[in-house]
């Protein structure tokens, strides 16, 4: 369908790019990788006055390491996010998660900023951030600021970018020597999340020393399964003791019912999917 | 005697050969005239307003402010055409007693589902005209409204008040009335004494046939005929429904499909959308074009399906099937569509399958219901047939105790026995189901993944294997014009093909099928080349254009190859009996002394002779030519036939069932289908694997859901989950033949087999799976969660008691239901 018309600018710097927001004022829409953007507005679901593409920014792209962080621009693809070694290296549930997005012409063309700022709680992206303790940089008028992952998502397709805002990067506590293993759980391949299960774990000398769980589509944001996470510390890396310690994952989530499947049904996915991904999360 | 027997020897035959398709490469670049590209001087742009809601009166339509935005050059509603537009016709009443609400194109003052067109606006771009639909605003005075048959067979709200019911019609075929077998009452009574008695109910559910390209239409009413472009698989059927219903003269009115991006029947249609073009473009006497987006096409080209069926199935103790009971409740939506309740009634001679019953009867009634009017889709009322009679086969193997093969093979029709009259009164002209049977067998590895499947039972794996069979027939090839007149059908089953031989050696062939992706160009191009010994190459297939191909009855129902292809063939042969007298006056030798072989007549015994193109040169110049010889070779044929034609086929699936998670991943798909002569196996194999995977998709993934306000939950791809190749395993294609015996080439249909096949054995694998934990049905589309949650429900002690699961299981909360609330809540992504 064809979007109703809007003003289109390409800034190529962050400065400008703020500066033409704050121009437009509420009116105005960042476009990232367009990849839920452009179905909102072909749907006219939306109608911005102004759409301000960031796709020219150089600055926003790109994945590179800063001490224990890794940042990753927000205007990385997740096809570039994909190929770094560093990713690989520094963050294996990450990679493993953006593996499972969609299909290769969606992860060229979105990026990893694009989709944590949309915050679609059956995102791939966000369950991994949440779990490896990521860091967000957002900028605005008044300079740049850090929010914990905790903080950030703050509901369903709301985050802790206000207008006029652009998330710019975010900050990876570096995870190296850690297992990690994203079991996305779907009916048809190109489709979103049902649930699925970011797990990542440094197992040490056959004993789980360190564990981080989120939960993707097991609320209206993405959930840390903290109980499971308690659980697996200094639990041994077996299948039963692995089984045990994930019973309890669906503890403190809220999940939705939809067309792939009521709140119960994801509720008993949890455990069964959480087992899987910490199983594979250790072994590897 | 067949093409293939006529074959100049020592040429290459062309049929059975895998040819590349010659049409592909302009199809798949997409440099080729797909209606949306079609562009014409002064070419006005069409937007449609459709209503929000499922059943309401109009009260008002105000359209200033449409009018006054930018680029708008008309706003109409149904009242400004109310008497031009013409209607959507129902070609095929079920009796004289069929209650058949009015379908206007454009509502007038009522609409009785989502997604009808109340008014479209006229402008300069496709971008104004749709800012400027936004712009129309109509008030809606909601009325009651019915979504679910089984309720609305209770006529307490009526889906058209007018008509006083929401019963369509009601048909019945009965064996012992007809003469063909036993009264079923009385075998199901016997089997209740000293037998077995099955009773299932089982849904099909309701489906949108997602065809690649959406619909598209240009008129242009500029010059004596209006010129109508159109993305539809009839456009000869939608000429004459044009001319009949409007009123503007046929012979004023060239209808076009030019290439045409798939259908699956969901372009055998004549729709409001074309109708609406037609009537603006007349109005303001420019050429206009509408174009849907994916969003419409979801919610306003036919659904197919959704039917409820009641089956109960009579046999002895040891298995012997002595009759069959089918009541159907088939959900038309909002109205009688082109073929409408004929399509659940094609059901009624294929329920009874591929099997010898002594008694059998069928009833259909057709209801109305505030949704999407319900439309032939891939397979037509065959498939839900299939799958009624192969899910309830399985039940009885398992009440019986044994292999489904075994009592499928206690209850089919032997080889020996055809041509065979079946208990519905078809007759049958060949098969060979032990054979295909057999085959299949073996390329599954049936025994080993049989052990495999105890092997897991045994050690209580969480992933489960289950073997689904299907084992199918069909009846295609639409159809006999006898028969369809027999059944009130308002039009022929014949088809036409004409054959000019140009004067360079070139042949034009003219069929009056339209393909939308099937490769008849490919197809056609070989069956000339054999007959009239020319290069493939040189022979150009013209199709799809009223001017072009004036005489044609269109592509559906697995017709095109075994109706036109036949046609094909007869004008061929004229051709040749045209050019003998020909060729034997210009070689001077006596007709009877000429052989026609490679393309070439020769008189025996000499090395003389004249290839056809050399005759075409000389017809056409007509230099030395007897005075009474016409000087043409070109022909024509129309075929129709004596009775459908029965491809058939033994299919076998296995299923990974997860029990933890309800996912069911297959693991073996093999096919072997008996279609008669192949004529390019290549093009064979491609309607088999995209025919099964589309009946696949019926067991697993697709289903169009409504909600309680009648909206379409799934009206996207985000919510209506097709699949795709990433879903899909490689199936394993094989043929054993028995040619037909009703036309010349021995060909059957194979455009539907795969669908029709596949869906039963997908749901029977998942079931065998599952069958010792208690559960012996799963509701399509059988999706992880419904799979999940049988397994919770079933009760592991009842597995195969009839008398405990015989019980209907419509009513919510029985085991394979879904909770109601769950499916009503859309995701809104
Ligand atoms: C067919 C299909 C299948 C998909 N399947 C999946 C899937 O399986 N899993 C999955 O996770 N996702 C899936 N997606 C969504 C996809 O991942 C999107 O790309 C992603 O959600 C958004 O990223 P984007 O770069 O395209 O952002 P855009 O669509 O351009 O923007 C999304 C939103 O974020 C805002 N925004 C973007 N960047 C910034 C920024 N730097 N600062 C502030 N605001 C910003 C925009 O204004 C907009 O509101 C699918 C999409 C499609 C079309």
């Amino acid at each position: 369908m064809i979007p109703a018309s809007f003003d289109y600018v390409a800034p190529t710097s962050v400065a400008e790019a703020l500066t033409a927001l704050a121009e437009a004022g509420d009116d105005a829409k960042v476009l990232a990788g367009g990849q839920s953007l452009l179905p909102i507005l072909r749907m006219r679901l939306n109608a911005p006055e102004k759409v301000v593409d960031l796709g020219r920014i150089e600055e926003l792209r790109g994945v590179r390491e800063d001490g224990d962080h890794l940042v990753i621009g927000a205007m990385t693809t997740y096809a570039d996010a994909l190929a770094s070694a560093a990713v690989s290296e520094h963050a294996a549930v990450l990679h493993a998660a953006l593996k499972e997005v969609a299909d290769p012409q969606i992860r060229h063309r979105g990026t990893v900023g694009g989709a944590l700022v949309h915050a679609d709680p059956a995102g791939d992206v966000g369950a991994p951030a949440l779990a490896l303790g990521t860091e967000f940089v957002i900028t605005g008028s008044g300079g740049e600021r850090t929010v914990a992952a905790s903080d950030f998502f703050q509901d369903l397709f709301e985050t802790a970018v206000a207008e006029g805002e652009l998330l710019t990067a975010i900050r990876i506590p570096k995870h190296t020597g850690w297992g990690g293993h994203y079991e996305k759980f779907v009916r048809v391949a190109h489709q979103w999340s049902i649930v699925a299960v970011a797990a990542t774990v440094r197992v040490d000398g056959g004993t789980i020393a360190e564990a981080a769980i989120g939960l993707t589509n097991m609320g209206s944001t993405p959930l840390r399964a903290t109980a499971v996470e308690a659980a697996l510390v200094g639990a041994s890396a077996s299948d039963e003791a692995i089984r045990e310690a994930c019973a309890a994952a669906a503890e403190g989530t809220d999940p939705p019912s939809d067309l792939n499947g009521s709140a119960d049904y994801r509720r008993a996915l949890a455990p069964v999917l959480t087992r899987r991904a910490v199983l594979a999360a250790a072994g590897g | 005697m067949t093409a293939v027997d006529d074959r100049p020897a020592g040429a290459a035959p062309e049929i059975g050969r895998d040819r590349r398709r010659k049409e592909d490469q302009r199809l798949i670049t997409g440099r080729t005239k797909w209606t949306d590209n079609i562009v014409l001087p002064g070419m006005l742009h069409l937007a449609m307003v459709r209503s929000p809601v499922a059943h309401a009166t109009i009260s008002n339509i105000d359209v200033e402010e449409a009018k006054a935005a930018s680029g708008v050059v008309a706003v109409i509603t149904g009242a400004d055409i109310k008497d031009t537009q013409g209607a959507i016709a129902n070609a095929w009443p079920l009796s004289a007693e069929q209650k058949t609400p009015g379908h206007l194109p454009m509502a007038v003052d009522r609409v009785a589902c989502t997604g009808e067109i109340v008014a479209c606006v006229v402008a300069r771009s496709a971008a104004e005209a749709r800012d400027a639909a936004e712009l129309v605003d109509v008030d809606y005075d909601e009325l009651p409204a019915v979504f679910d048959a089984r309720e609305a067979m209770k006529d307490t709200v009526l889906v058209h008040p007018d008509l006083g019911t929401n019963k369509s019609d009601f048909w019945k075929l009965d064996s012992a009335e007809a003469g063909t077998g036993g009264n079923v009452d009385e075998a199901i009574a016997t089997a209740r004494e000293s037998g077995i008695v099955i009773e299932r109910e089982y849904r099909n559910q309701r489906l949108i046939p997602a065809f690649m390209e959406p619909r598209s239409t240009v008129v242009d009413p500029t010059g004596e005929q209006i010129t109508i472009w159109t993305a539809t698989q009839i456009p000869h059927i939608l000429r004459f429904l044009i001319a009949a219903t409007t009123g503007i003269s046929e012979a004023k009115i060239r209808v076009i499909a030019p290439d045409v991006g798939g259908g699956f029947g969901g372009k055998l249609q004549t729709t409001p959308e074309e109708f609406i073009t037609l009537a603006a473009a007349r109005r303001l006497g420019k050429p206009c074009k509408y174009t849907e987006t994916r969003s419409e096409t979801m919610v306003s080209c036919h659904h197919g399906r959704d039917q409820w069926q009641k089956l109960t199935l009579a046999a002895t103790k040891d298995g012997a099937v002595t009759g069959l009971k089918v009541e159907l409740l088939a959900d038309l939506g909002a109205y009688a569509a082109i073929l409408g309740g004929g399509v659940p009634v094609l059901g009624a001679w294929m329920f009874n399958a591929i099997y010898k019953f002594p008694a059998y009867q069928f009833n259909c009634q057709t209801v109305y219901t505030n949704k999407t009017w319900v439309d032939a889709y891939r397979g037509a009322g065959r498939p839900e047939a299939t799958f009624g009679i192969e899910r309830i086969m399985d039940e009885l193997a398992a009440e019986v105790g044994v292999d489904p093969l075994e009592i499928r093979e206690k209850n089919w029709i032997t080889h020996e026995e055809f041509p065979f009259t079946s208990v519905a009164g078809m007759t049958y002209d060949s098969g060979n189901y032990e054979a295909a049977t057999a085959r299949a067998k073996e390329l599954f590895g049936y025994d080993g993944l049989r052990r495999e499947q105890q092997e897991r039972r045994d050690r209580k794996d969480p992933v489960q294997l289950g073997i689904g069979v299907s084992t199918f027939t069909e009846m295609c090839g639409l159809a006999p014009s006898r028969i369809l007149g027999a059944l009130n059908y308002g039009a022929g089953g014949w088809e036409h093909a004409a054959i000019r031989m140009l004067a360079t050696g070139k042949v034009e062939v003219v069929t009056g099928a339209s393909a939308h992706g099937q490769g008849h160009e490919t197809a056609w191009s070989q069956i000339v080349a054999d007959r009239l010994g020319v290069a493939f190459e040189d022979v150009e297939v013209l199709h799809g254009d009223t001017l072009v191909a004036p005489r044609g009855l269109d592509t559906y129902g697995s017709r095109s190859l075994v109706l036109g292809g036949e046609a094909l063939v007869r004008a061929a042969d004229k051709v040749i009996e045209k050019a003998k007298p020909i060729a034997a006056h210009l070689l001077e030798a006596n007709a009877d002394d000429l052989e026609f072989m490679a393309g070439r007549f020769g008189v025996k015994g000499t090395d003389k002779g004249l290839t056809l193109g050399e005759i075409a040169m000389a017809t056409w110049t007509s230099h030395v030519f007897p005075e009474d010889i016409e000087p043409i070779i070109d022909s024509e044929a129309t075929f129709d036939a004596n009775t459908f034609s029965f491809p058939h086929g033994t299919h076998l699936c296995a299923m990974e069932v997860d029990t933890e998670t309800g996912a069911s991943t297959m693991r073996a798909y093999v096919a072997v289908d008996d279609i008669g002569t192949v004529i390019n196996p290549l093009i064979v194999a491609g309607q088999e694997h995209g025919g099964i995977v589309q009946g696949v998709a019926q067991a697993l993934w697709e289903e169009a859901v409504f909600d309680e306000n009648g909206t379409l939950v799934t009206g996207s791809f985000v919510d209506y989950t097709l699949p795709t190749a990433a879903d899909t395993i490689s199936y394993v294609t094989d043929h054993t033949t028995t040619p037909s015996t009703t036309n010349t080439l021995g060909t059957k249909g194979v455009g539907e087999a795969g669908t029709i096949a596949s869906t039963p054995a997908v749901v029977n694998a998942i079931v065998d799976a599952l069958r010792p934990m208690g559960v012996n049905d799963i509701v399509m589309p059988c999706t992880p969660e419904r799979v999940w949650s049988a397994i919770q429900t079933a009760g592991s002690d009842t597995a195969g008691s009839t008398t405990d699961n015989a019980q209907p299981h419509f009513e919510s909360g029985a085991a394979n239901q879904d909770d109601p609330g769950s499916s009503a809540e859309g995701a809104d992504r």
